[in-house]
């Protein structure tokens, strides 16, 4: 796994490259906004990441709480179970299609809903319960990061095409900020908050988060967006061109993403590694053998 | 179902028993949102048309702040001789012991509203255009987000070194959509150009979805150690 690291972060690196070739040179220039519109081959694959990288966050913190008692954790699993089914037959409903916004296909809302529970395994399969907690603060760390991404290039673009920094009360920009917001009182409350108990206060915020963003989504219904209309699984239309140059860029994003996290990973394994042993020696004493102290005398695995 | 009812009837007459003997938080809120609007009066000289406009907002940061004064307080009260470690240990059920809390600042701060509402009326020389009774449903629901979740999250904040500040940093971005509902509903019944069934449901809709979460999370909260 470790030797895995210098070379993927090679091959992120010549991504990265290649995608900015392509968005900077190879992607045809915008009929209407001129060369301004390539920012979107950092914007959009920016959101992307972010949003699922907040989800990883808000699928490790449900795993976690559940974790606590086999029976909720049993609970757990056939609700979600119960959200995909119901989930992916509702989208296809005569009702909820006609509720949906305007361009949104119900086979891309049914694609996303699955993601609940696809997530839900896969991370309960491959994380065992004490490192649910470490995955869901590498990914929010992350996650804001690219979201503040999103938020500075979003007005940078906006600026020369719209004519205005900022349109409040948009529905995508207004939801994406809130997520931002929460993101960032998460942070600070794993900032503030001492002890053991600071993991569980998390996730639960985690939650609380993931129940508010439909919510706000759904109280700025009735305002207009200017936002283009979404790529993929929406009305937005695209140069099959330029979707290619996006797509590649968004695959360097998820590498060069995949990447920071990993190392975030092991660097937040490292350091509860390191607090355990500090809890160890004052437990036992500084009487106490050496390998019970601190593990830094042996490679990080 | 009935010891929980019981719990709560008790915690609650006992909260309010001594908010009426002390009246800390209702004089500390009641001093601050009026501050607030000595200060938004200074800072906006509106005509009457354009206070329409403006004082849904007004009042709403008013009251959420004043209210945030309010929550500070909920649980401060519990960690004086190790209440809440008595709690804890207690076969209580601990969601009696939240909804009691929720419920007791649902009453301080409904007392505070109904307080402060005459004064921005006069302040602003307030007519209302929309259909009045609507501003009720509008505050109940709207009062009880801000204070079921803002129960929650002191709660939370009693685990957390400077909790006073905590306690914002945690509660404001969760209830944008609330302040949202509270704010734009109140402004179309001021103004009478829209209809505010829209907002109360949203209200609505709001409150039951966290309700049941600080429901379902309270007893993690109170028993993690």
């Amino acid at each position: 796994m470790k030797r895995l690291f210098p070379i993927l972060s090679v091959c992120t690196a010549i991504l990265l490259a290649y995608a900015l070739y392509q968005a900077l040179v190879v992607a045809p220039t915008d009929a209407q906004q001129g060369d301004v519109y390539r920012i979107i081959y950092y914007h959009v694959p920016s959101a992307w990441t972010a949003f699922l990288l907040f989800f990883i966050n808000f699928i490790a913190s449900i795993q976690y709480l559940a974790a606590r008692k086999p029976s909720t954790q049993a609970a757990a699993k056939w609700i979600v179970i119960a959200i995909g089914v119901l989930g992916v037959i509702a989208c296809f409903l005569p009702q909820v299609q006609q509720s949906l916004p305007t361009g949104m296909r119900p086979s891309a809302v049914a694609t996303t809903v699955l993601a609940i529970p696809a997530f839900y395994f896969l991370i309960g399969k491959y994380f065992p319960a004490e490192r649910l907690d470490v995955l869901a603060v590498t990914t929010a760390e992350v996650g804001v990061v690219f979201c503040t991404i999103v938020l500075v290039t979003g007005p940078i673009w906006a600026r020369p095409v719209w004519g205005i920094w900022w349109a409040p009360g948009d529905i995508r920009l207004t939801s994406t900020l809130v997520l931002w917001l929460i993101y960032v009182s998460y942070l600070v409350l794993r900032k503030f908050s001492n002890s053991a108990q600071t993991q569980m206060l998390a996730a639960a915020l985690a939650v609380f988060g993931a129940l508010d963003v439909p919510l706000v989504y759904f109280s700025i219904w009735f305002f207009r967006t200017q936002h283009p209309q979404p790529v993929i699984g929406g009305g937005g239309s695209m140069d099959p061109r330029m979707l290619h140059v996006l797509l590649v860029s968004w695959m360097a994003f998820l590498c060069f993403a995949f990447l920071v996290c990993w190392s975030r990973f092991r660097l937040e394994l490292l350091y509860r590694e390191i607090e355990e042993g500090h809890a160890i020696e004052s437990l036992v004493g500084s009487g106490a053998p050496a390998k019970a102290s601190l593990p830094l005398g042996r490679r990080a695995r | 179902m009935n010891s929980l009812w019981a719990v709560t009837l008790v915690t609650l007459v006992k909260d309010i028993r001594l908010e009426w003997r002390s009246k800390d938080a209702l004089n500390s809120m009641l001093f601050f949102s009026l501050l607030v609007v000595v200060i938004f009066v200074f800072s906006f000289d509106p005509l009457a048309e354009e206070s329409r406009h403006i004082v849904g907002g007004l009042v709403w940061v008013a009251f959420l702040f004043a209210a945030v004064v309010a929550l500070n307080q909920t649980w401060a009260r519990e960690l004086r001789n190790q209440v809440l470690d008595a709690y804890r240990v207690s076969p209580a059920p601990a969601n009696a012991l939240f909804l009691a809390k929720a419920l007791g600042n649902f009453i301080f701060v409904s007392v505070l509203e109904a307080l402060m509402t005459p004064l921005f009326v006069i302040f602003y020389n307030l007519r209302v255009l929309g259909p009045a009774w609507q501003l009720v449903p509008i505050a109940a629901l709207g009062t009880w987000a801000l204070v079921v979740n803002g129960t929650f999250f002191a709660a939370m904040s009693l685990r957390t070194r400077s909790r006073e500040i905590m306690l914002p940093l945690l509660l404001f971005p969760i209830s944008i959509p609330a302040v949202l509902g509270m704010v734009a509903g109140t402004t179309s019944i001021l103004t009478g150009e829209n209809s505010a069934h829209f907002y109360i449901v949203l209200l609505l809709t709001y409150d039951v979805v966290f309700t049941t979460a600080c429901l379902a999370l309270f007893g993690m909260i109170l028993h993690a150690e």
